[in-house]
C-alpha cells in the first residue's frame, strides 16, 4: 500500500513532461473505481459500524448514566453469566466436534465418487442451505418432541418404552445445531479433498503403505487446511447463534446471544446487553485472529462455495 | 473499406514508468514513422510490452509525452485513442459470434447496421475468413481466432495498429505463415504498426525497423540489416543472431584481440571497454594465404558438427576463447575440414571486424 | 451385486466391499440431512392438531388457516417485498463494489474489503441490536425501508464473495480489448464482462433473496407493527406453542425458495 503512494509521489520535484497531469489522472481513476464500493461502505458504516461503536460506548455507561464498569463487573461476578459463557462454549465445541466426526466421512465419501454422482450428493448437502433456518429448527422440534416422530417410531419398534426427552434440552439443541452447521464444515473439507492429487496416494501405495496407512499419513494431513477452515466457521457461527438454541433448548440452554436479546427485550438493559455484545464480539475476533495465524483465511471465501 | 489508410506517425518523448524502485521504462524517446512497421524487440522485462501499453493507454507513465501525428494523447483514456490492438491471447468475446466480435467496434461508433454487415464481411475477407461470420468463438482454431482478433482491430480503419506478441501461441509452421500474411496485410492497409515480440527472427522477417529494448531503455533503433551487421553494443549483438565475443585490449595505437593486432574498416566506438564481435558465418577457415585486409587467428579445432547443408566448426584460441565458425558444405569439402585436435587458421575480413562497447 | 463388492474402488486397491461401512454411513447421513426438512411437508397436510407422520387424515385446514389469517398474510407480504427489494438493492451494490475492489489500485483495498464483509463476521445479534438503535434514531423502525437496508448489509458480503471469485477467474483482457475498440469502462463492463459473470450475479441475487427471506434475528428487532416478517411471527409462534399452521407455512417457504433456485438456474445457465 505505501509502495503505491510513494511510487506516485516519488517522481521528484523536477517534474517531467505531463507528470503532474498524469498523477492527477491516476488518482482520479483510482478514486472513481474505489468509489464504486462507496454505497456498500456507507451502508455498512451507518448501519453496522457506527451503531456497534455506540454499543461499545454504552457498555461503559452505568445505570445512573455516568461512565462505569459496572456492566462488566456484574458479568464477571455473576454466576449466571459464568454459566451462560460455559454453556456457549460447551455447545460450540461439542457442535464443532460432532460436525467433524459426522461431516468428514461424508466429505470423504463424496470426494471418492465420480463427478456426476458427487454433484448429486452435493445437492443433499446444499439443500439445507436454502431451506430456512427456522423451518429446519422447527422440523427438529416436531421430530424430537414427546409425541414426535422419533419417539413414536422408537416406541413402536420396541427400542424404548417411555418417551425420551430429546428436545428442550442440550441434546436437542446439539442435534439441531449439528444439522444446521454440517454443510459449513463439509463444503471446505470436500473442496480440500477434491484438490488432492491422486498421485500422492499412488506414490504412498507404491512405497509400501497400506490403504489405511496412506490415508492417515498422506491424505488426512493434506485435508487439514479445509477441515480447519470449516471447523473454524462452525465454531464462530455457534458462538453467536440464537435461533436454534432458543427454540430447541427449551429455556435450559442459554447462550450469550439469547441473554443479549433477553436483556433488551425483557429488561431494556442496554448497558448489560452491550457489555455482553462487546465480549462476544471480542471472543469472535480473538478466535478468528488466532486461527489466522494457522490458516490462510482467504481460502474460506473461495473454497466454501 | 479503403486500402492505404491515412497513417499517423507516433512521437514518444521522455516516457518513464516506475513500479516502486524498478524502472520499467527509463526516459524512452522514439519516433515511429508514418506507415512504418516497427517492432519492439527484447527479452521479458525489457519494457517492450510496457511501452506498448503506454501507447494503448492502459499503462499510465509517470511522465512523458505521446503524440499521434500532432495530437498530444498521453492523457487520453484508451477508448478515445482510436487505435487497433491485437492482444497476446486474442481476447475475443466468447459470448458473441465472429461477426459479433468484428462488428463490435462499429456498433460502438453507431454505424448503421447494413454498413456494419458490409464492413465486417470485407474485414473477414481480408484475413481470409470469408463466410465464418456465424461461428462461435469456441469453434475456432488458434489460427482462426488470431485472424478474427486481427479483423476486429482493423475493421474501423484505425490509423495506428498495436500488436502484443500475437503469434506466440501458434505452432511454428502457422507462425511462419502468419508472419508473411501480417506483413502483406500491413503493406496493403498501410497503417502505422507497432509490434512487440521477443523472437528476433520474427522481428527480422517482418519489420521496417526494430527497436531493441533492455531494462527499460532502447539499446538500438535500426533496420533489420543494420542491427544485424552493425550492432552498436554487446546486448544488441548478442540478442540478434549468433555471435562470439573476444576481449579487446586497447593499447595506445592499436587494438589487440586473441593475440592479433586488429585491422578494421569499421568505425570504432569510443568506449572504455570494447569487444570484438565475430559472427559464425563471417569468419572463414583459411586454406590459402591470407590477404592484406584480413585478421588471422591461429586456433585448435575442438569440435566439428555436421548440419546437413552446413557445418559448425568450434575452435579454441590461444587464450582459451572458443569461436564458432559456420560454413556451407559443397564439393565434398566436409571431409577436407580439420578434425578436432588439429590446428586451423581463421580469417576475418577487416570490413567484418566489428569492435563494439562491452557492457 | 456381490461381484461389485469385490471390485477395487480406488487405484490403491481398496475394494468396494472394504468400504461398505463408509457407503452405508454416508447414505444415512445424507438422508438425515434432507429428511427432517422434507418431513414437514406431508405433516402440513395432516388434519390432527398433533402433527403426525404419516398423517392419518389428510386435510388442508392448516393452509386455510394460513391463507385466511390477516396477520400471516401481512407477514408474508412483508417478507416477500423485503426480500425482492433487498435483492434489487444488494445485488448491484455488491457487484459494483466487487468490480471496484477488483480493478482499483487504491491503497486501502484490504481494509475496505474487510469492512464490507464485517456483517458476516460479526454475531448477528449485535447487528440486530445495532440496527435497532440506528433505526430508532433514523425513525425507520418497523418499516420495510429499514428491513431492506439491514438485510442488504447482510447480503452484500455474499454478493462480494461470489462475484469477486467470478471476477478473479475472468480474463480482464477482454474488457481491455473492448476499451481499445472504443468502449468506455462502464460500457465495456456492461457489454462484455457482465454477460460473462452472469452466473455469479444471478447466484448473488438468489443468495440476497434467501438471506432476506430467511432472516430471523434482525427481523425480530426491527420488524413489527405494520410490517412484521414471516420469520418473526413464526419465531414468536414457536416460542408459545406448536401451531401446525407453521408446518403449512414452512412448506410454502420451502416451495418459494425452491422456485427461486430453479429460476436462478434457468437465468444463470450458459447458452
Amino acid at each position: 500500500m505505501s509502495n503505491a503512494i510513494s511510487n506516485l509521489n516519488n517522481i521528484n520535484s523536477t517534474d517531467g513532461l505531463n507528470a503532474k497531469g498524469l498523477r492527477q489522472d491516476e488518482w482520479l481513476e483510482r478514486l472513481k473505481l474505489f468509489g464504486l464500493g462507496s454505497p456498500a461502505l456507507i451502508l455498512i458504516l451507518v448501519i453496522l459500524v457506527i451503531p456497534v461503536g455506540w454499543l461499545f460506548y454504552v457498555s461503559f455507561i452505568g445505570a445512573d448514566g455516568s461512565f462505569s464498569l459496572e456492566n462488566y463487573e456484574r458479568m464477571i461476578a455473576s454466576k449466571s453469566y459464568a454459566r451462560i459463557f460455559k454453556t456457549t462454549f460447551q455447545v460450540s465445541i461439542l457442535t464443532t466436534i460432532l460436525c467433524i466426526l459426522i461431516g468428514y466421512p461424508l466429505a470423504y465419501f463424496m470426494s471418492q465418487l465420480p463427478s456426476k454422482i458427487a454433484n448429486l450428493c452435493l445437492i443433499t448437502v446444499l439443500l439445507p442451505f436454502w431451506t430456512s433456518l427456522l423451518v429446519r429448527t422447527y422440523a427438529w422440534l416436531v421430530l424430537l418432541q414427546k409425541k414426535g416422530l422419533v419417539n413414536d417410531w422408537g416406541i413402536s419398534l420396541g427400542l424404548w418404552e417411555d418417551p425420551i426427552k430429546f428436545v428442550h434440552n442440550l441434546n436437542g439443541t446439539l442435534i439441531g445445531m449439528v444439522h444446521i452447521m454440517l454443510p459449513f464444515l463439509i463444503l471446505p473439507t470436500y473442496g480440500a479433498m477434491k484438490a488432492i492429487d491422486k498421485d500422492y496416494l499412488k506414490a504412498a501405495s507404491n512405497l509400501g503403505a497400506s490403504p489405511v496407512r496412506s490415508f492417515w499419513t498422506v491424505f488426512f494431513p493434506l485435508t487439514t487446511p479445509g477441515l480447519l477452515a470449516g471447523s473454524l466457521m462452525v465454531f464462530v457461527l455457534c458462538l453467536g447463534f440464537f435461533v436454534t438454541p432458543a427454540v430447541l433448548g427449551g429455556g435450559k440452554v442459554i447462550m450469550v446471544s439469547m441473554k443479549i436479546v433477553s436483556n433488551i427485550e425483557l429488561f431494556v438493559n442496554w448497558g448489560a446487553a452491550s457489555a455482553l455484545g462487546v465480549v462476544l464480539l471480542l471472543i469472535t475476533i480473538a478466535t478468528l485472529w488466532i486461527a489466522s495465524r494457522f490458516l490462510n483465511l482467504n481460502n474460506i471465501a473461495g473454497g466454501g462455495h | 473499406m479503403t486500402i492505404k489508410t491515412d497513417a499517423l506517425p507516433i512521437t514518444v518523448r521522455h516516457v518513464t514508468k516506475t513500479y516502486g524502485s524498478v524502472y520499467a521504462l527509463n526516459d524512452v524517446s522514439i519516433d515511429v514513422r508514418q506507415g512504418e512497421f516497427l517492432t519492439l524487440l527484447g527479452p521479458s522485462g525489457s519494457g517492450k510490452t510496457t511501452l506498448l501499453m503506454v501507447l494503448a493507454g492502459f499503462t499510465r507513465p509517470n511522465q512523458g509525452s505521446l503524440l499521434f501525428g500532432d495530437e498530444e494523447v498521453i492523457r487520453k483514456p484508451p477508448h478515445l485513442r482510436n487505435l487497433g490492438m491485437v492482444f497476446q491471447n486474442y481476447a475475443l468475446f466468447p459470448h458473441m459470434t465472429v461477426s459479433g466480435n468484428v462488428g463490435y467496434p462499429l456498433r460502438l461508433r453507431k454505424i448503421p447496421k447494413n454498413e456494419i454487415e458490409e464492413r465486417v464481411a470485407e474485414a473477414l475477407q481480408l484475413v481470409q475468413l470469408d463466410g465464418l461470420g456465424d461461428r462461435q468463438i469456441n469453434q475456432l482454431s488458434g489460427g482462426q481466432k488470431q485472424r478474427v482478433a486481427l479483423a476486429r482491430s482493423i475493421v474501423f480503419e484505425p490509423r495506428i495498429l498495436l500488436m502484443d506478441e500475437p503469434l506466440s501461441a501458434l505452432d511454428k509452421k502457422l507462425r511462419d505463415q502468419m508472419q508473411i500474411e501480417l506483413r502483406r496485410l500491413h503493406e496493403r492497409l498501410g497503417m502505422t504498426t507497432v509490434y512487440v515480440t521477443h523472437d528476433q527472427r520474427e522481428a527480422l522477417t517482418m519489420s521496417d525497423r526494430i527497436a531493441v529494448l533492455n531494462n527499460g531503455k532502447i539499446m538500438q533503433l535500426a533496420t533489420p540489416q543494420d542491427l544485424y551487421d552493425f550492432p552498436q553494443n554487446k546486448f544488441v549483438a548478442d540478442f540478434i543472431g549468433e555471435s562470439t565475443f573476444l576481449k579487446v585490449e586497447k593499447s595506445r595505437h592499436s587494438l589487440i584481440a586473441g593475440g592479433v593486432k586488429l585491422k578494421t574498416t569499421q568505425p570504432i566506438h569510443n568506449a572504455d571497454k570494447v569487444a570484438l564481435l565475430i559472427r559464425p558465418e563471417r569468419i572463414h577457415i583459411l586454406e590459402t594465404k591470407a590477404d592484406k585486409n584480413m585478421n588471422v587467428f591461429d586456433a585448435v579445432v575442438s569440435n566439428l558438427v555436421y548440419q546437413g547443408d552446413s557445418f559448425l566448426l568450434y575452435a579454441v584460441l590461444a587464450d582459451g576463447t572458443e569461436i564458432a565458425i559456420r560454413g556451407t558444405i559443397q564439393n565434398d569439402n566436409f571431409v577436407r575440414l580439420p578434425k578436432p585436435g588439429e590446428p586451423v587458421r581463421l580469417g576475418l575480413e577487416a570490413s567484418d571486424t566489428l569492435v563494439i562497447p562491452d557492457e | 451385486m456381490f461381484k461389485w463388492l469385490k471390485n477395487p474402488a480406488t487405484e490403491t486397491q481398496i475394494t468396494h466391499g472394504g468400504r461398505l461401512w463408509l457407503y452405508v454411513i454416508s447414505t444415512i447421513i445424507m438422508i438425515l440431512l434432507v429428511a427432517p426438512t422434507l418431513i414437514v411437508i406431508p405433516m402440513s397436510f395432516s388434519d390432527s392438531l398433533y402433527l403426525e407422520f404419516p398423517p392419518k387424515v389428510w386435510s388442508l385446514r392448516w393452509y386455510e388457516n394460513y391463507f385466511g389469517s390477516y396477520e400471516w398474510m401481512l407477514a408474508t407480504r412483508t417478507s416477500l417485498i423485503a426480500a425482492f427489494l433487498t435483492t434489487l438493492v444488494a445485488t448491484p451494490v455488491g457487484v459494483i463494489a466487487a468490480y471496484g475492489l477488483h480493478t482499483s489500485r487504491f491503497p486501502f483495498i484490504r481494509l475496505a474489503f474487510v469492512t464490507m464483509i464485517m456483517p458476516m463476521m460479526v454475531p448477528v445479534v449485535l447487528v440486530a441490536i445495532g440496527a435497532f438503535y440506528a433505526f430508532v434514531k433514523l425513525k425507520i423502525l418497523y418499516t420495510i425501508t429499514g428491513l431492506v437496508l439491514a438485510h442488504t448489509i447482510m447480503a452484500v458480503p455474499l454478493v462480494l464473495i461470489v462475484t469477486g471469485a467470478a471476477l478473479k477467474s475472468y480474463d480482464m483482457n477482454q474488457e481491455n480489448a473492448a476499451r481499445s475498440l472504443g468502449a468506455p469502462r462502464w460500457k465495456a463492463f456492461l457489454t462484455i464482462t457482465l454477460p460473462q459473470i452472469r452466473f455469479a450475479v444471478v447466484t448473488s441475487a438468489l443468495l440476497s433473496f434467501l438471506t432476506s427471506f430467511d432472516e430471523v434475528v434482525i427481523a425480530m428487532f426491527i420488524s413489527g407493527g405494520d410490517n412484521p416478517t414471516l420469520t418473526r411471527n413464526m419465531f414468536n409462534a414457536l416460542r408459545d406453542q406448536i401451531d401446525p399452521t407453521i408446518a403449512a407455512i414452512s412448506t410454502i417457504m420451502i416451495l418459494v425458495t425452491t422456485l427461486m433456485v430453479i429460476f436462478a438456474q434457468i437465468f444463470g445457465r450458459e447458452k
